[in-house]
């Protein structure tokens, strides 16, 4: 069932990844500070009065089966920490962490060493390559340590290479490849054990601009192939906006706001995102519920018919070639118009920050 | 931050440099009041030697009788001999044709041609010199010692690598067997295991375990965190982590410690010969007995070229597993197979010539070439020649510095020099160094080596200083100059393999055997990190800082003295702190080429059976010297630059 068309629906299907109440504080009172007064310190405040700095606090959200649930914040915002905490690469101080309902938190290390080898697999920002071997044997690393023969990991191996698009760099090494193409590899190495769940931790950060956004098409175009539920951490928000079902916003180890991405940009929860979001061009995020307005009795009757899921840019075209109002539509009725100067509005607000 | 934080609390009215005036004024006082009162002089028969001297008879009475004894010391010392016998006899098995050739044959496959010229020809020297079977000796003992270093050394390393709590726990133990001077813990261990080559092996592998398990910790350490992190996700075992991770990653970091733990073994392995280890370490003492420095030319070059060949050997073969040169720079293809396929035919057949055609038999001594003539004939010139010259340096020092400071030490009462000693301490390094320093006087006052050591420690204060003005300045030179500094590259990197012994022959070449003959030594050991440390503490002075300063106007001399120098101090007291240890190790060994006090208490222990006690206790005044000045030193490195880099941690830890 974990496909990409079971992207959407939500809330009637079990969450793949539940999180529930979940924190990380690092330092000497890691077990003293949640359930007393002082976990209502700000970060700043904990770190003065206990030499403790809290990583991630409180945190709850539920991953659907098959979506791309992005996890946004800048640098310090604890989301590195969050995903850690998922597979336990960082030990959490409190909460639970729910794969398909089981409690990650209470396996044994040999079971969590079993999931971590069929369930999850993970993307890092350094990429994480072993120099001393060749690209094959990377990617069939995961394999090799859960005991697969020689011939059968490597068969999947080149499998995996082929469908990241590097064919013919076998028998390269890490250092030969450039960082783009080594990002493929550590790519190619997290789908190679046919993970349930794929983490990525800033995996296109170390990169350059071209070439990142070459790697966010790739990891959308996998995702339609592959339809892995993935969770993605990353501090740009074109790439949130661009990538996520779903966006969370983290800030000092809190969530922020949680909704999808026209959520976010049509309505910011704080000044906080408001902030974030000021500079994103909103008629490429927002549909046209966001800025239809009520039908008038003067308006024409015969414009163009819209869903009410269309974004703006894409509703640019029909709305220069009639003087009618755009007609919005929802569940099969009517729910509001869009004229040109709803659109103009959104876009010329678009980027209007000084 | 302890350290200071505790001479600040204790101190608080006055400033350090005040307190310092304090001292040394109370102190002249003291000393023109009660000079020659309350000194220890020297007794060669005093009670603790003698009580040394029972234990020692009661050891050898029940060596063979007392159970503890017969299981641990006479079980440990069979097993190494037999290991030494081993190697022994595959190196004299393999005849000199075949040792020569496979070593060749190494430096082909490892380095190529050029390498193995110089290692088939390097061994080659050891018969032209004829030393063939004192190179041979040599060779095994190191064979032996390595081999039992790296059993020991690379498993701790590993577990170190991986456990925090070991490696907290076994550094200062590290430190200390690394400060402690070699020359001190011959006697101990040749009362309980003989002499031999057994204990020379074992006091060897004491100086060449601690690289051996630092650098194969530092090397599972330095494999990239996110690479663990990643291999950890996709869920590896602890032992999948180490067999396909850490280790192969770590491989080059560790064949770099197997090349740092055969040069301590091979430069400790010379000294044993004081403890009646075979090998090339007994020609040098030989001719320095009688005073026949062309002969001990011909051993300290055996030894150079011994070194440089293990050295080259195992730094081009940790070159060889770097993955990055993999990638960069491969080898092409087949030709290290060919390479091998043509060492191995040779080694077999000049293994075979070598046993079958000359039969096993000795290196010919028609092939025969000595340096011993020459060499005796421009020492003697320069003796003679520069007579002048080198006999007014010898006086300058002697007379300007060593007598004085002597006389001051060992003419004031003994209670006005642990309190100085300890005050020094405590406004250098804080309360901790300063208890330590004044134990250690006490103990060398328990142990009645008093004088001896006072006169050790002037020399061990005059070598010291004189490194820190030689070498501080050559530091800054090579700072200012690459030209400078390339040219003193090479002659550093060869002065650090070469092993401490053979610094001794220029010494007495230039100065015959007398007391400065072994401070020279200690300068000429101790100059080269010193120059490196100071250089190295210059040069890392951020380029904005220097750009900002010379922007501001800065004559090159301002910028060295306002900028560069006080930046560099931390690394300006670690080349202290390295120095003053490498100064006592070496003034000892100067005890065998006419140095008196302890060094000399210690050559005399293992020359003559009743100085055995004195000799032992002076090998534990020799490291208590150590540990009083590497704490007194370091403490003040440590407080320096953690006051300095960090002033508001200080601040609140006081």
């Amino acid at each position: 069932m974990t496909n990409a068309a079971s992207a959407t629906n939500d809330s009637s299907s079990t969450p793949t990844i539940a999180v529930r109440g979940l924190w990380k504080i690092f330092g000497p009172a890691e077990h003293k500070v949640i359930g007393t007064p002082d976990a209502d310190l700000t970060r700043a405040e904990l770190l003065a009065k206990t030499r403790s700095t809290v990583g991630v606090r409180d945190v709850s959200f539920d991953v659907s089966p098959g979506e791309v649930f992005v996890v946004m914040g800048l640098s310090g915002s604890g989301k590195s920490t969050l995903v850690r905490c998922l597979t336990r690469l960082i030990e959490p101080t409190a909460g639970e962490v729910l794969l398909d309902g089981e409690d990650i938190g209470k396996a044994s290390s040999a079971r969590l060493r079993e999931l971590r080898r069929h369930r999850f697999a993970m993307v890092f920002q350094h990429f994480g390559l072993l120099p001393h071997r060749r690209v094959i044997d990377n990617v069939a690393y995961g394999l090799e340590i859960r005991g697969e023969d020689r011939a059968t990991r490597h068969a999947r191996a080149r499998e995996m290479i082929s469908l990241v698009g590097l064919e013919g760099h076998d028998n390269s090494y890490p250092d030969q490849l450039s960082g783009g193409m080594q990002q493929r590899v550590g790519l190619a190495r997290a789908l190679a054990v046919d993970p349930e769940v794929m983490l990525f931790d800033e995996p296109f950060s170390a990169l350059d601009p071209l070439i990142r956004r070459d790697m966010q098409n790739e990891v959308i175009r996998l995702h339609h192939e592959v339809g892995k539920t993935m969770i993605f951490i990353t501090h740009d928000l074109a790439e949130a906006l661009k990538l996520g079902d779903h966006i969370v916003i983290m800030r000092d180890g809190a969530i922020v706001q949680r909704g999808k991405p026209a959520e976010l940009v049509g309505a910011p929860a704080d000044e906080y995102v408001a902030d974030f979001v000021r500079d994103v061009p909103r008629s490429h995020v927002l549909t046209l519920r966001w800025i239809m307005r009520d039908r008038q009795d003067d308006d024409a009757t015969d414009g163009p018919e819209f869903s009410a899921d269309t974004i703006i840019r894409d509703a640019i075209g029909a709305a220069i070639a009639t003087d009618k109002p755009i007609r919005v539509i929802a569940d099969g009725t009517l729910v509001g118009v869009v004229d040109r100067v709803q659109i103009l509005t959104a876009v010329a607000g678009s980027g209007g920050a000084p | 931050m302890s350290a200071a934080a505790a001479t600040g609390r204790l101190l608080p009215s006055l400033p350090r440099s005040a307190w310092i005036v304090l001292l040394s004024a109370v102190t002249a006082i003291l000393w023109i009041a009660f000079a020659g009162q309350y000194t220890l002089p020297h007794d060669n028969d005093a009670a603790t030697f003698e009580t040394i001297n029972d234990i020692r008879e009661w050891i050898d009475a029940n060596r063979n009788s007392n159970i503890i004894l017969v299981v641990f010391v006479t079980g440990i010392r069979t097993l190494i001999t037999a290991i030494f016998n081993v190697f022994l006899a595959v190196l004299q098995g393999l005849t000199w044709p075949g040792l020569i050739t496979i070593t060749a044959a190494l430096g082909l496959v490892i380095g190529g041609l050029r390498l193995a010229a110089l290692t088939g020809l390097g061994v080659l020297a050891f018969g032209v010199l004829g030393l063939w079977n004192a190179s041979v000796d040599t060779l095994a003992l190191t064979f032996t010692a390595v081999l039992l270093s790296l059993a020991i050394g690379i498993p701790l390393g590993i577990v170190a690598g991986r456990n925090d709590r070991f490696l907290a726990a076994i550094q200062p133990i590290l430190d200390t067997m690394q400060i402690m001077p070699t020359f001190a813990y011959l006697a101990p261990f040749a009362l309980f295991f003989l002499i031999g080559p057994a204990t020379a092996a074992i006091v060897t592998m004491i100086y060449s375990v601690p690289p051996a398990i630092r650098i194969t910790a530092l090397g599972i350490r330095s494999v990239a965190p996110a690479t663990v992190e990643a291999a950890t996700s996709m869920g590896s075992t602890a032992r999948q982590l180490l067999a396909k991770v850490q280790l192969p990653m770590a491989r080059q970091t560790i064949v770099l410690g197997i090349n740092q733990t055969i040069m301590m073994a091979l430069s400790m392995v010379v000294i044993t010969a004081l403890v009646d280890a075979p090998g090339l370490g007994k020609d040098i003492i030989r001719s320095f007995q009688k005073n026949d420095v062309g002969q001990a030319f011909d051993a300290g070059l055996a030894i150079v070229i011994m070194a440089i060949i293990l050295d080259r050997l195992t730094s081009r073969a940790s070159e060889r597993v770097d993955p990055a040169r993999r990638a960069t720079r491969p080898t092409p293809p087949g030709q290290t197979r060919r390479f091998a396929i043509v060492g191995l035919v040779a080694s077999i057949v000049a293994v075979a010539i070598g046993t079958f055609v000359l039969g096993g038999g000795d290196f010919p001594d028609e092939i025969r070439f000595t340096f011993r003539g020459p060499v005796n004939d421009v020492t003697g010139w320069v003796t003679f020649n520069f007579y002048f010259l080198t006999e007014a340096i010898k006086n300058g020092v002697s007379y300007g510095l060593l007598n004085p400071l002597q006389t001051i030490l060992t003419s004031a009462p003994w209670w006005l020099v642990v309190a100085t000693i300890g005050g020094i301490a405590f406004l250098l390094s804080g309360l901790r160094p300063a208890v330590i320093a004044i134990v250690c006087l006490l103990v060398t006052i328990r142990i009645e080596l008093w004088q001896h050591s006072m006169e050790t420690l002037t020399m061990v204060l005059v070598a010291t200083g004189l490194t820190l003005v030689i070498g501080g300045a050559f530091g800054v030179l090579s700072a200012r100059s690459d030209r400078f500094a390339a040219f003193l590259r090479p002659l550093l990197d060869g002065a650090q393999t070469l092993p401490a012994f053979v610094y001794l022959v220029p010494a007495v070449a230039l100065f015959g055997p007398t007391r400065f003959t072994g401070i020279v030594a200690a300068i000429i050991y101790a100059i080269p990190p010193v120059i490196r440390l100071v250089e190295i503490g210059i040069r890392t002075v951020p380029v904005a800082v220097i750009e900002a300063a010379t922007a501001a106007g800065s004559t090159p001399r301002q910028l060295l003295w306002k900028v560069q120098l006080p930046m560099a101090r931390p690394a300006l007291l670690v080349a202290a702190n390295q120095g003053i240890i490498l100064v006592l190790a070496m003034v000892v060994v100067g005890g065998l080429v006419g140095a008196q006090a302890l060094g000399y208490d210690v050559v005399a222990g293992f020359a003559r059976r009743d100085f055995f006690g004195e000799g032992l206790a002076a090998g534990i005044a020799i490291v208590l010297l150590g540990i009083m000045l590497d704490r007194i030193t370091q403490g003040a490195g440590t407080r320096q630059s953690t006051a300095e880099a960090r002033p508001a941690v200080a601040r609140r830890g006081a």
